[in-house]
């Protein structure tokens, strides 16, 4: 259902959508190089009259990308991290969103203010810091020391976001609940926790990416013990700035954005109708 | 009916008088005492010690002595007061790199907003297929991982084997040898990857808009403009504020897209931006104390930027 329907004239609407077509074509096309070169033999890719087609599509990238070192063990490795820090930070910053919405306490303001700050710091100058911590616990070269710190990152952003979502829920549902005999705990898991899933799904969207693409802490905390590295590392070791394996880094990119636009896709509905949802009273 | 941006509602209080009493089975008021504190204690321990610690650290290396010497246990560290910091500011190289961030970070932020909003509006004007074409490409560029489109955009716009250069006729231009270019073709790519999150964001806002509102004022006789600005702006704000917001926060923080694309920050350091700029101080030159003491500058940066943002929330009225 289009809201401006009755409001734009015919030859608008046509130019509208073949402007939304280009600009479609346009945005996606960076993506479809990256898959196409991936697939290009050698010969094809470092040719300086590149095409948009290929005529012998071949797996010889691939093949390289995964027989590079332990690629499959990083692809796990990646995979551990991002999904860890997404099903943690979403049940702690639940906690918290409730916390802050749900309950009027001291300091409760000045918590909100902190969340909101903790989301300006830079988190790449937190390297060095971090880097040290991290060596006085032991976590040095493991997975431990990417997760960590990434849980740590997106909660303040999940809470404040969060927020809004926990503060929709009507409190005649609560209250209704509790005159029909459910305990607080009841009302949290089983009514509020669903209610407030597609928020959940939004806000995990933005941990997941920001713990996938991390490839500053893995560089700086995964020094000694490269089976502990992530996507990224391995992507990099393809692409060196004099002398790129173009067809590796496609392959291997293709791999690492697969996941993503997977994940993308299952939340694709849930995501527009998140953030729409935190943004109606 | 208010529209609210994510998490900045028109709150009531909640107020459980009317459960207060009613049966003994029903639990106390949520606002007692320690309980929320319960709630909060897993996130206050993380962020406290995963985020806040570390600032604290970050500040304190930043006064003191830290260099390679230090880290290996081989010389005590000592006290610099400012010393770093009077070491920094008298650096003519940190103030172009502060002049450049500043100025990109605002080219990347104005980019990405016009666009997106551009996209989000145009959106709404078309039918269900040409807007879930764009919506797709749209999510398919927030998906891409920043290293994966960083070298992505680098094959595209390569003088040898990338295309653009070949449908521009730019012959073997290269991007990355000037300043400028450098960090146009760096700007290009941050604004790819994310106009998506602004063109959702305010795309789901425009949604959240009640037709009945749109329609009202079609038929009072509003002209399109007219409703654009005295319908939809207003009830947009907040949302706009919130994706200028993190906008700002993010692409003063680029690090990955310079690192990658410019090759650490370009030739002889043309490209550098504050963040990167302070990674290598700290772990290319064993500077530890510098890159702590840009660290904390880029910190109060964003800071100052912060107040701004509680300022406007402020004023709007809106209740934390």
């Amino acid at each position: 259902m289009n809201l401006f329907q009755g409001l734009v004239r015919r030859p608008w609407r046509t130019a509208a959508e073949a402007a939304a077509l280009l600009i479609a074509a346009v945005v996606a096309f960076p993506l479809y190089w990256m898959v196409l070169s991936a697939f290009k033999p050698a010969g094809e890719i470092e040719s300086t009259t590149p095409r948009p087609w290929t005529s012998a599509p071949t797996l010889d990238s691939f093949r390289r990308v995964f027989g590079q070192q332990e690629f499959g063990r990083y692809f796990v490795n990646s995979l551990v991290v991002a999904c860890t820090v997404v099903v943690v930070s979403a049940l702690i910053a639940f906690l918290a969103a409730t916390a802050v919405t749900r309950f009027r306490f001291r300091f409760r303001t000045t918590l909100l203010i902190m969340f909101l700050v903790a989301q300006m710091v830079p988190v790449e100058a937190l390297t060095i810091p971090l880097f040290f911590l991290m060596r006085d616990f032991g976590q040095l070269n493991t997975l431990g020391s990417l997760i960590l710190p990434h849980i740590a990152f997106s909660l303040p952003f999940a809470i404040w976001m969060l927020r809004g979502f926990v503060k929709a829920v009507p409190q005649a549902l609560e209250e209704a609940a509790y005159i029909d005999g459910a305990s607080r705990a009841r009302f949290l898991w089983q009514i509020l926790f669903p209610l407030v899933f597609p928020g959940l799904v939004a806000t995990s969207v933005f941990s997941f990416i920001s713990a996938w693409n991390d490839f500053l802490f893995a560089k700086s905390f995964i020094i000694s013990d490269t089976s502990q590295s992530t996507l990224p590392m391995a992507l990099l070791v393809f692409y060196k700035p004099e002398e790129p394996d173009w067809g590796g880094v496609m392959a291997a990119s293709t791999v690492m954005t697969i996941p993503v636009l997977v994940f993308f896709v299952l939340v694709q509905r849930r995501l527009v109708s998140g953030l729409g949802g935190a943004v109606k009273d | 009916m208010r529209v609210t941006p994510n998490g900045l509602g028109v709150g009531e209080r909640s107020r459980l008088r009317a459960v207060r009493g009613l049966s003994r089975s029903s639990p106390r008021p949520w606002g007692s005492g320690s309980t929320p504190w319960l709630y909060l204690a897993p996130a206050l321990v993380v962020v406290g010690g995963l985020l806040v610690y570390p600032v604290y650290q970050l500040g304190l290396i930043s006064l003191l002595e830290y260099t390679q010497a230090q880290v290996s246990g081989g010389e005590p560290t000592s006290f610099q007061g400012f010393g770093n910091y009077t070491r920094l500011f008298g650096d003519e190289q940190f103030w172009q790199v502060l002049l450049a961030t500043v100025l990109f970070a605002a080219a990347c932020v104005v980019s990405t907003l016009a666009v997106g909003c551009a996209l989000a509006v145009l959106l709404t004007r078309v039918r269900a297929l040409p807007r879930l074409a764009l919506m797709l490409a749209a999510l398919g560029a927030w998906a891409t991982p920043a290293v994966t489109g960083s070298t992505v955009w680098l094959l595209l716009f390569d003088p040898d084997f990338g295309p653009v250069n070949r449908i521009l006729g730019l012959g073997d231009h290269s991007w990355t040898y000037g300043r400028f270019s450098a960090f146009f073709l760096v700007l290009l790519e941050v604004v790819w990857c994310s106009f998506p999150f602004v063109m959702v964001t305010v795309y789901a806002g425009i949604r959240a808009v009640p037709t009945e509102v749109l329609e009202a004022a079609a038929l009072d006789g509003a002209s399109q403009w007219r409703i654009w600005r005295s319908v939809l702006a207003p009830m947009l704000r907040p949302i706009l504020v919130i994706v200028t917001i993190q906008s700002v926060i993010w692409d003063f923080k680029v690090f990955t897209q310079i690192y990658v694309m410019t090759n650490g920050g370009g030739i002889a350091g043309q490209n550098l931006v504050l963040n990167v700029y302070a990674y290598q101080q700290a772990f290319a030159s064993s500077q530890y104390s510098l890159g702590s003491a840009i660290g904390v500058v880029m910190l109060l940066i964003l800071l100052a930027v912060t107040l701004v943002y509680l300022r406007l929330l402020r004023r709007q009225g809106e209740e934390l």
